[in-house]
């Protein structure tokens, strides 16, 4: 097949012309390249471009799609070709006049099959939406080619089937891919396929003469199939005409290979979240050298930007319905970095990071890609402004604190799926979902045993004793159980992670990352703020415990009041602190698989709502099944003191003990902010320079009216792109369940800050 | 209404010089204490609603705020305690302190102290006060004050009365005072149709403000806000099981609201309308 020639000019071109730097030459250093040679952009908005007639026709094409997928779950899928680099023919939206090109199959919305991760995920999600699994893929899966899940299953112990049974530990990466891997997809672009494989050669020939330990041996095999995954690479982008061996040699080759790159690791790998790193400022250098060469206009540039932004918005993996319970709204956290401070100061902001931005508007708001912005007071105030602005005209933007990040992870960090910093390229996490610290209390009043089900599943420890329940008793029995669940999740996660490297590796994210790296063990803690406060109140009130026939705890009366999280009063908020520190030092004391460093987070996306769900009453009065806050977030209505006050109560947990993220999602109107657009931005700017100043890591900001929520309940029709932040990522409002989306509207919506 | 406050008994109970506690310290009331964008003051702000206050405005929608003896005992210590755990956030977002209420004029002494640590923090201060007892602010406490949020409710001395309990003139008189002495004020007016909404009494406002004269032209008010009656006080009566005093009243409509601010804007001051 011939290569596509986009343009005469382009051949002969040389790919690095202009560039300037020379570590990047002779090794694989994309953060020094991009440091040689970006430039920062200090101005304002006023230079971006809309779409283009181009640009709108083929994104409706795609919208007329979505009330169809809307209804029945999912557009279309293969059902018959489990899907890799290369199984699928090409596909277009409309091959005349795409830009950028490639699909995850031979059609748009189209889904593919990805078994290796997981049987009963595929047969699970094709029964749901009423297709049949083809009975020879079946057979390979479950008779000849062992998945993740079932190796898995094969190692669980009966305490973890138990904790998992009983959703004390929930959400699990066992059935699917684990996702949170950031290939460095801009690797593709800057060296071309061909120079990636000599470079993964050299590594693999590097470990040819020495004994060949357990650990050789895994390396040589991941490294044979990484070179693997990269000829697949190549062989995938010819078939859309493409020879992607060499470097780009324009801005659209560069979006395109780069694109070739996520495309292949999406063909693969069905992960909970796949993130796309942090690419903005690094287009930029291409295209900023083709517009000084006259090969493009702004219109144009913003043009290949917007086609670019269309393929990420409709990745799609098949899940099953009580996935989406967990995480609803078709989430695939295509999470893009952009903004922040290099470490030489200056900021790494340029045209492109307003040009990723600009698509909300141009194809209007849309929770993916996942657009995080990391923040720091010493970003350029023009940047500043139009981040503010387009948070209060979408909603759509999540933000992290540079401040916190850059010293900890460097200047080429980006965040994999909504909180969590990695070095691109050289550093990958075992995602580990979160445990349920709220029931962990309910275990340690009822002595293990859970407060539904009435199950011994924690150790079982002897009958509280005293019709008031004591402080430091109730303390004393909850770190005992903490240590017992600490326990069972690192073991858990260490069988899952072996697992996966096992049967559903990620050939090509890992051949884009450094060989040698650094791996975390992503632990995570829901219903913080429902402990918290349980621990305040048979502190600070008196809570008598209330039993059934059965003799379980499973309600409890309060006299008196106590103080609770999210108001910046220390004596609720220092026992949330406490929480993650002495959770985070019982993670450590478990060794790891693959010597992973431990980490956490205080994120919960919109489990919160299912957690709750399986929690019985707590002592804070939090009723049986109602949902917990999200995230790091105070119990809804709970927080008297105005959002700022939540935010410096969140902000106190500390990030050395949660270095995974801490997610704070906060919804306020438009009036609250201020009384027209510009009294707004320059407030909601304030607000992020006022979080960050004060340690805040992370914060979706919704600015909205609950009106409009309630409308969009009773007439999605009329709301298809309504998009909301939710701990951590973004979502259609209409794509919630019902439950959710009441769940959204009784949170706390701050009127006045 | 016939109730004046000056009979009221939680006034008579508050001599000057009572507000102190038993080592000689200043103690205010304090309802409450807010952290706020976009209100009382630019930026984010640290707000305290300090308890007790002697009018009885019918539109009020904090009438949990009235008994001076309902509020927290707080030592200025404790109040700076708390507005510095904050201070980064103030900072950052350009904002600063104001003492609400309530009125916090009531408690003038420990304003006074506490504007003074506020000031030696080096943040922005503000007093959100009615001026009835604009007499009671030293000319110290003033100079302290970086803005005034002075409520102006009308400028008929019969509908003043009708709508606070008490007389016009001292507010006017301090609003003259301020003007004088080169404070910075933003002067607030509540829209409420059928009772603050005849066009000589908003025009009367303006030109009250006018007198004080705009930044812009060389005087002291910086701003205009008019704020439209809203009924969200209704549920706090219920709870005081108080009777509503405006059963019928209803919020205005954007276009009364723009033609309150334009006469405003006629005279060259800045307004805004919510």
């Amino acid at each position: 097949m011939s290569a596509i020639v986009l343009d005469a000019t382009v051949t002969g071109l040389d790919p690095w012309r202009g560039f300037t730097g020379d570590s990047w030459h002779t090794s694989i250093a994309v953060r020094d390249f991009i440091q040689a040679n970006y430039v920062p952009y200090t101005g304002d908005s006023s230079f971006l471009a809309g779409p283009t007639a181009r640009t709108s026709a083929v994104w409706a094409r795609l919208t007329a799609m979505f009330p169809v997928e809307r209804e029945r779950g999912i557009y279309d899928v293969d059902a018959v070709t489990p899907s890799t680099i290369t199984s699928h023919q090409p596909g277009y939206i409309d091959e005349d006049t795409e830009l950028i090109v490639g699909l995850q199959t031979d059609a748009p919305l189209r889904r593919a099959i990805i078994p290796n991760g997981g049987w009963r995920m595929v047969e699970g999600g094709l029964k749901a939406y009423g297709y049949a699994p083809d009975p020879a893929v079946a057979e390979i899966f479950t008779k000849y080619r062992k998945t993740h899940n079932a190796g898995v299953f094969d190692a669980y112990t009966p305490d973890i089937l138990a904790a998992r049974k009983s959703h004390i530990i929930t959400g699990l990466p066992d059935a699917y891919g684990r996702g949170r891997i950031i290939g460095d997809y801009r690797r593709v672009p800057l060296y071309g396929v061909g120079a990636l494989i000599t470079a993964k050669r050299a590594d693999l020939d590097a470990c040819s003469q020495v004994p060949m330990t357990e650990e050789i041996v895994r390396r040589r095999e991941e490294l044979s199939e990484q070179i693997r995954a990269l000829g697949e690479l190549k062989q995938m982008a010819a078939s859309y005409g493409y020879d992607i061996s060499g470097p780009a040699r324009t801005g659209r080759e560069a979006i395109q290979w780069l694109y070739f790159a996520y495309l292949a690791a999406v063909k693969e790998q069905n992960g909970a979240a796949m993130s796309l790193g942090r690419t903005s400022t690094f287009i930029d250098i291409y295209l900023q050298r083709d517009i000084a060469e006259g090969r493009l206009t702004e219109e144009e540039a913003q043009e290949l930007v917007d086609d670019f932004v269309i393929k990420l918005r409709i990745v799609r993996f098949l899940r099953t319905p009580e996935y989406d319970e967990l995480f609803s709204g078709d989430p695939t956290w295509v999470t893009e970095s952009i903004g922040g401070l290099g470490s030489d100061g200056r900021p790494l902001v340029t045209r492109t990071s307003f040009r990723y931005l600009q698509t909300l508007y141009n194809l209007g708001p849309a929770p993916e890609p996942n657009l995080t912005v990391f923040w720091s007071p010493d970003l350029p105030p023009g940047f500043k402004d139009f981040c503010a602005q387009v948070s209060i005209d979408t909603s759509a933007i999540q933000y992290e604190s540079d401040e916190l990040m850059r010293p900890r992870f460097g200047d080429d960090t980006a965040i994999a799926c909504c909180v969590s910093a990695m070095e691109v390229g050289k550093q990958m996490q075992f995602f580990g979902a979160r445990v349920n610290l709220a029931k962990t209390l309910l275990y340690a009043i009822n002595g293990g045993r859970d407060e539904n089900s009435g199950a011994q599943v924690g150790p079982a420890l002897p009958p509280l004793t005293g019709e008031v329940l004591d402080y430091e008793q109730v303390a004393q029995r909850f770190d005992t159980m903490m240590e017992w669940l600490a326990a069972t999740y690192v073991n858990a996660l260490n069988i899952i992670h072996y697992m996966h490297d096992r049967y559903a590796y990620e050939r090509i994210e890992m051949a884009l990352h450094d060989t040698d790296i650094l791996r975390t063990l992503a632990c995570g803690i829901a219903g913080l703020s429902v402990a918290a406060d349980s621990l305040s109140a048979i502190k600070h009130a008196k809570v008598r415990p209330i039993r059934d026939e059965r003799g379980l705890v499973v309600d409890y009366a309060v006299e008196g009041d106590f103080p609770t999280y999210g108001n910046n009063d220390d004596r609720a908020d220092s026992l949330a602190v406490d929480l993650v520190e002495s959770f985070m030092t019982k993670i450590r004391k478990h060794p790891t698989y693959r010597g992973a460093v431990h980490t956490q987070s205080v994120l919960t996306i919109t489990s919160n709502v299912v957690y709750g769900k399986h929690t019985g009453n707590t002592p804070d009065g939090r009723r049986s099944g109602e949902p917990f806050a999200p995230g790091a977030n105070p119990m809804n209505g709970r927080d008297r003191h105005g959002m700022v006050a939540a935010a410096l109560s969140v902000a106190k947990l500390p990030y050395e003990h949660s270095q995974d993220g801490i997610s704070l999602t906060t919804t306020v109107t438009p009036n609250g902010l201020g009384n027209n657009r510009g009294e707004q931005v320059t407030n909601l700017v304030g607000v992020l320079d006022g979080y960050t100043a004060t340690g805040g890591f992370h914060m979706n900001v919704n600015v909205l009216n609950r009106s409009t929520l309630q409308d969009a309940m009773a007439h999605p029709e009329n709301y298809p792109q309504l998009t909301i932040r939710v701990s951590g990522y973004a979502v259609n409002f209409v794509r919630l369940t019902k439950e959710q989306q009441l769940d959204v509207i009784s949170r706390t919506f701050h009127g006045a800050l | 209404m016939t109730r004046t406050v000056l009979h009221r008994p939680d006034l008579a109970i508050m001599p000057v010089g009572a507000h102190t506690g038993p080592e000689g310290e200043l103690v205010a009331s304090v309802h409450s204490w807010d952290v706020v964008t976009a209100a009382d003051g630019p930026g984010t702000r640290f707000v305290t609603f300090f308890a007790g206050c002697h009018l009885r405005c019918l539109y009020c929608h904090n009438p949990d705020t009235w008994e001076g003896r309902n509020g927290q005992r707080v030592t200025v210590d404790d109040l700076v305690a708390k507005m510095l755990s904050f201070k980064a956030f103030i900072n950052a977002s350009g904002g600063g302190v104001t003492v609400s209420g309530g009125e916090p004029l009531l408690q003038e002494r420990f304003v006074e102290a506490y504007l003074r640590r506020c000031k030696q923090e080096g943040l922005h201060t503000a007093v959100d006060t009615a001026g009835f007892l604009g007499a009671r602010a030293t000319d110290r406490l003033l100079d302290d004050t970086d803005l005034v949020l002075l409520d102006v409710k009308s400028s008929n001395p019969r509908t003043y009365r009708r709508l606070t309990g008490v007389a016009l003139e001292p507010t006017i008189v301090f609003g003259d005072r301020l003007a004088a002495r080169g404070n910075r004020m933003r002067i607030r007016f509540v829209l409420v149709p059928g009772l603050t909404d005849d066009p000589d009494n908003i025009a009367g406002v303006a030109d009250f403000a006018a007198r004080w004269g705009s930044v812009e032209r060389g005087g002291v008010v910086e701003q205009v806000d008019i704020l439209g009656y809203h009924r969200l006080g209704l549920a706090k009566y219920e709870e005081l099981r108080l009777p509503y005093p405006l059963p019928d009243a209803v919020p205005p409509t954007t276009e009364q609201l723009a033609a309150a601010a334009a006469c405003f804007s006629d005279r060259g001051l800045r307004v805004t309308a919510s």
